[in-house]
């Protein structure tokens, strides 16, 4: 047994699901546990239904689980609609007063807190969220303490909700004691020293560290994490933050920054991202390092703006118009984010291009512990060639755009004394002259075409070479990108346990592309499977354009909700034995949905439920 | 080390190699003249000056004038320019475009970045038409105009970017004259002294494709605020002068706050020292392992 939980709160936005997961997750960090955790939300601030899945367990989980063991109930509609989700074993934490569950599965406990009498008749509506974690502290098998802690820190400012809040979780805690049983399987506390993130706190701090100055957004969820990370840390960290009208004049400025030398970046979503494309353009061609972070939600459109998805791929490949270098990178994980921003500052600078990292709300929404090491790691500044007013030396002519061997020119900042240059959108020479008015010349056009192009080759050298996970010799290959890693690592090894040999290949670097490497290992392969979560393959076609290989077979989810391992397995395993080249999954249980409201349709109710 | 002589500039130091190739007789002539002569006469380090603009027949004025300069986007001058502001603080950075460029397709930065006030000098050439899309209407064409896209005259109403900057809280808000240099050349001047956003909408008239608004036609209507007295301090009467076109057309200084707003440059707490563009990068241990605190 891996000594692992997997909790599910849920209740109305507004209801506190959010405070009452992050109370318990850094519970569970300062015990030395990790945890995974992901949100389902919709777009609403009150009502709706919002469900949080937190796995917990002394090895770290790679995702949010299959099924739960334990459920908190902040309402009648969550009681109703997770109770039958619970694996026996489970145990059901609900406030007494004021729900009323129905039948429990087999083996199920049942454990309803008298809310009035343990937080008294006037406490907030609130504290009921207190109550219950304490509850499921106790339940855990778990030291009081590090709740006690939690309070402590979140309310620092405030001694009276401290007290509060530790009393009231203390009397379900004590409550618990009495009168549950606790879950049959124990976590027991570690000495890892854990960091409970987001992805997109992560991107902030990972842009920080790694010596960004400038930061310019457009609120867009699920991208705003990061102007919430960068806003209150800015003066601090002389990080000039700003918000601004729209996407366009955000890469813009961001642009603007960035060819004065300074470290830049900005985030957003699909949509923004789609108003971003024209610059990312002139990124290429006055070769400016900027980098832009598409935080991907489910589209087209509005779409899904609450819900995962991986479907930007082809956006990012087509970004702007004409040929230009670029690279596009996907952290696999939640702390991948923090690496990943890093490199992407130290290839934009080294390249002179602009590199586009696609995250996702799965990645940057959800959290994760992280060891602290893994953050105290120092990765290298390398800022490439350039010329500032402190190292420049006078007196020789000055080609901004020199054509070089590697297609990278020395870059002088300006302000620079004797380095003057004007840097166009508009085709131009070594010099910065434009050839497309009065002067023009196809010979300077290849010549500077292929001086940009040439970055590519160098970039590719120093971007690592996918590799394959798992035994060389398997059945299966599940070939995976971006942030499915973690999910497909797990239905990878469960396979190989039930006796399918399966190994994995995953891409981060999507652009540039290690084509011999990668038809190297595929060529090898029985049998590959492309997991992707969006509806047409786009990954499948990247990897067909630029390889030619064509993979058997493919799992697609698109329904909005994150691939959970079972997901994989069973796909894997219809295609296995049904022969299926594309399996489309989705997340039925009720869990997920929410009913259609009445409406003006033909339809009646029960008619689009189905 | 080299010696640094102090020289007084003259226009020519800040004239490129390049030779323009606006048509003989565009009104852009005389604002890149201008805008060389003020520089000079300001006395500011050609590296120390960044010229970005968007696209169009204007917008290739940073390849005929010496300084570091971003030749960018069609519309975006105005935020590139910011960017670059905001990332060094010590340059002057001056925006430059026609009318298509800041009132059409970039009018969204314009009225933000006057409302932001970032110490930018930000010039429009004005000849109320697309001149190098070969002559269609503009944002401030005349009603009625007849023009390639609008053979049977413009339905639509002209706009006005005087009283839209002074509405969107612009501090500094003059027109000049192509045909009016020295002028022209104040009216610069004052704006790239000026503390905060300064803008210079300027009649730059299209030879080519114009053929209503022409130097004629300025010549008979423009008349300067300063010989009517008009006081720019005053918001109220600034405004009024905005309002005037027809017979007779104001130029010069319409508006200039008494008491400057201070700049966001200025206000950023982030650049009250040393440029971000000369500072050195990357976080202390001590502050990598304070970020990380917050999280344990």
């Amino acid at each position: 047994m891996k000594n692992e939980l997997t909790i599910g709160i849920g209740g109305a936005a507004g209801d506190g699901v959010a405070s009452a997961g992050n109370t318990l997750a850094q519970s569970m960090a300062r015990l030395g546990l990790y945890v995974y955790a992901y949100n389902s939300y919709q777009s609403v601030i009150r009502g709706g239904h919002s469900y949080l899945r937190l796995r917990i367990s002394a090895q770290k989980p790679l995702n949010h689980g299959n099924q739960i063991n334990g459920l908190v109930a902040l309402n009648q509609d969550t009681l109703n609609r997770h109770l039958p989700e619970l694996l026996a074993g489970g145990i059901c934490i609900y406030n007494n007063d004021k729900l009323k569950p129905e039948k429990a599965p087999p083996g199920v406990q049942l454990c309803p807190l008298p809310i009035y009498e343990l937080a008294g008749s006037t406490a907030l509506p609130v504290m009921q969220n207190t109550v219950a974690i304490g509850a499921l502290i106790q339940l855990m098998g778990l030291e009081f303490q590090a709740l006690e802690s939690v309070f402590q820190n979140v309310f620092a400012k405030k001694p009276q909700v401290v007290a509060i809040n530790v009393s009231a979780a203390k009397a379900g805690f004590d409550y618990a004691l009495k009168h549950f049983k606790p879950f049959s399987e124990k976590l027991y506390k570690t000495n890892n020293r854990l960091a409970l993130v987001t992805g997109n706190e992560l991107l902030g701090m990972g842009a920080a560290v790694a010596g960004c100055k400038f930061y310019v957004a457009y609120p867009m969820s699920p991208a705003s994490g990061v102007l919430h990370w960068m806003a209150p840390h800015a003066k601090e960290l002389g990080i000039c933050v700003r918000q601004v009208e729209d996407e366009i004049s955000v890469i813009n400025m961001a642009i603007g920054a960035a060819h004065m030398g300074v470290r830049s970046i900005c985030a957003t979503s699909g949509g923004g991202f789609a108003l971003m494309t024209e610059a990312l353009g002139m990124a290429g061609i006055i070769e400016t390092p900027v980098v832009a972070i598409n935080v991907m939600r489910g589209g087209p459109s509005t779409g899904l703006p609450t819900k995962t998805e991986q479907a930007d791929l082809n956006q990012a490949i087509g970004a702007s118009q004409g040929d230009y270098p670029r690279i596009i990178m996907a952290p696999i994980s939640i702390s991948d984010c923090f690496v990943s921003v890093q490199e992407a500052f130290n290839f934009a600078e080294q390249f002179q291009c602009p590199v586009i990292i696609l995250s996702e709300l799965l990645l940057s929404e959800g959290n994760e512990t992280v060891n602290v090491e893994f953050l105290e790691q120092e990765i290298k500044i390398e800022r490439g060639e350039l010329i500032t007013p402190e190292n420049s030396t006078m007196g020789k002519t000055y080609l901004r755009y020199l054509d070089t061997p590697s297609g990278v020119s020395p870059r002088a900042i300006p302000g620079t004394p004797d380095h003057l240059y004007v840097s166009a959108t508009d085709e131009h020479d070594e010099d910065g002259v434009i050839i497309s008015d009065v002067y023009t010349d196809p010979v300077i056009r290849k010549k500077m075409a292929d001086k940009r192009a040439r970055k590519m080759q160098g970039i590719l050298q120093k971007i690592s070479k996918p590799s394959l996970e798992g035994s060389n010799e398997a059945e299966v290959t599940i070939i995976g990108w971006g942030s499915t890693w973690g999910v497909i690592k797990e239905a990878a090894e469960q396979l190989t346990q039930e006796g399918i040999k399966t190994n994995h290949l995953h891409f981060k670097y999507l652009v540039p592309f290690h084509v011999k490497e990668v038809l190297d290992i595929l060529k090898k392969s029985k049998k590959t499977v492309i997991v992707e979560m969006n509806q047409s393959g786009q990954f499948a076609r990247h990897l067909s354009a630029e390889t030619g290989f064509r993979a058997h077979a493919h799992i697609r989810k698109y329904d909005g909700e994150p691939y959970e391992p079972k997901h994989i397995i069973n796909g894997i395993k219809q295609i296995l034995s049904q022969g299926k080249e594309i399996v489309e999954v989705l997340s039925t249980e009720p869990g997920w949905r929410t009913p259609h409201p009445p409406g003006p349709g033909v339809f009646t109710q029960a008619a689009r439920i189905n | 080390m080299a010696m640094t002589i102090a020289v007084s500039k003259e226009a020519k130091h800040y004239k490129s190699e390049i030779t323009p190739d606006w048509c003989p007789g565009c009104g852009d002539y005389g604002v890149l003249t201008v805008l060389q002569r003020a520089c000079a006469e300001l006395n500011i380090p050609n590296h120390e000056i960044l010229l970005v603009s968007g696209i169009g027949c204007s917008s290739n004025i940073p390849g005929f004038f010496k300084s570091y300069g971003v030749h960018s986007l069609h519309g975006r001058a105005l935020p590139v320019a910011t960017g670059a502001k905001l990332a060094n603080h010590s340059m002057t950075v001056i925006a430059a475009g026609g009318d298509g460029d800041g009132y059409g397709i970039g009018q969204g930065h314009f009225i933000h970045a006057m409302r932001r006030n970032i110490d930018l000098t930000y010039i429009v050439m004005n000849n109320e038409i697309y001149g190098l899309t070969t002559g269609q209407t503009s944002p401030t064409s005349e009603t009625n105009m007849k023009t390639k896209s609008t053979p049977f005259g413009n339905l639509e109403g002209q706009l006005n970017p005087l009283a839209l900057a002074i509405a969107a809280g612009c501090g500094f808000v003059a027109r000049g004259f192509s045909g009016d240099i020295n002028h022209l050349k104040t009216l610069y001047m004052e704006a790239i002294k000026y503390p905060g956003f300064a803008l210079v909408d300027v009649f730059s008239p299209c030879v080519t494709f114009n053929k209503q608004n022409t130097f004629g036609w300025f010549k008979e209507r423009v008349y300067k605020l300063e010989d009517v007295n008009h006081d720019a301090s005053q918001l109220h009467s600034a405004m009024e002068k905005t309002l005037e076109w027809g017979a007779k057309i104001p130029i010069g200084i319409f508006y200039k706050n008494p008491n400057p707003r201070v700049s966001l440059d200025r206000l950023d707490s982030t650049l009250s020292g040393k440029p971000l563009a000369y500072q050195s990068i990357g976080v202390s241990k001590e502050i990598r392992k304070k970020l990380i605190e917050e999280y344990v």
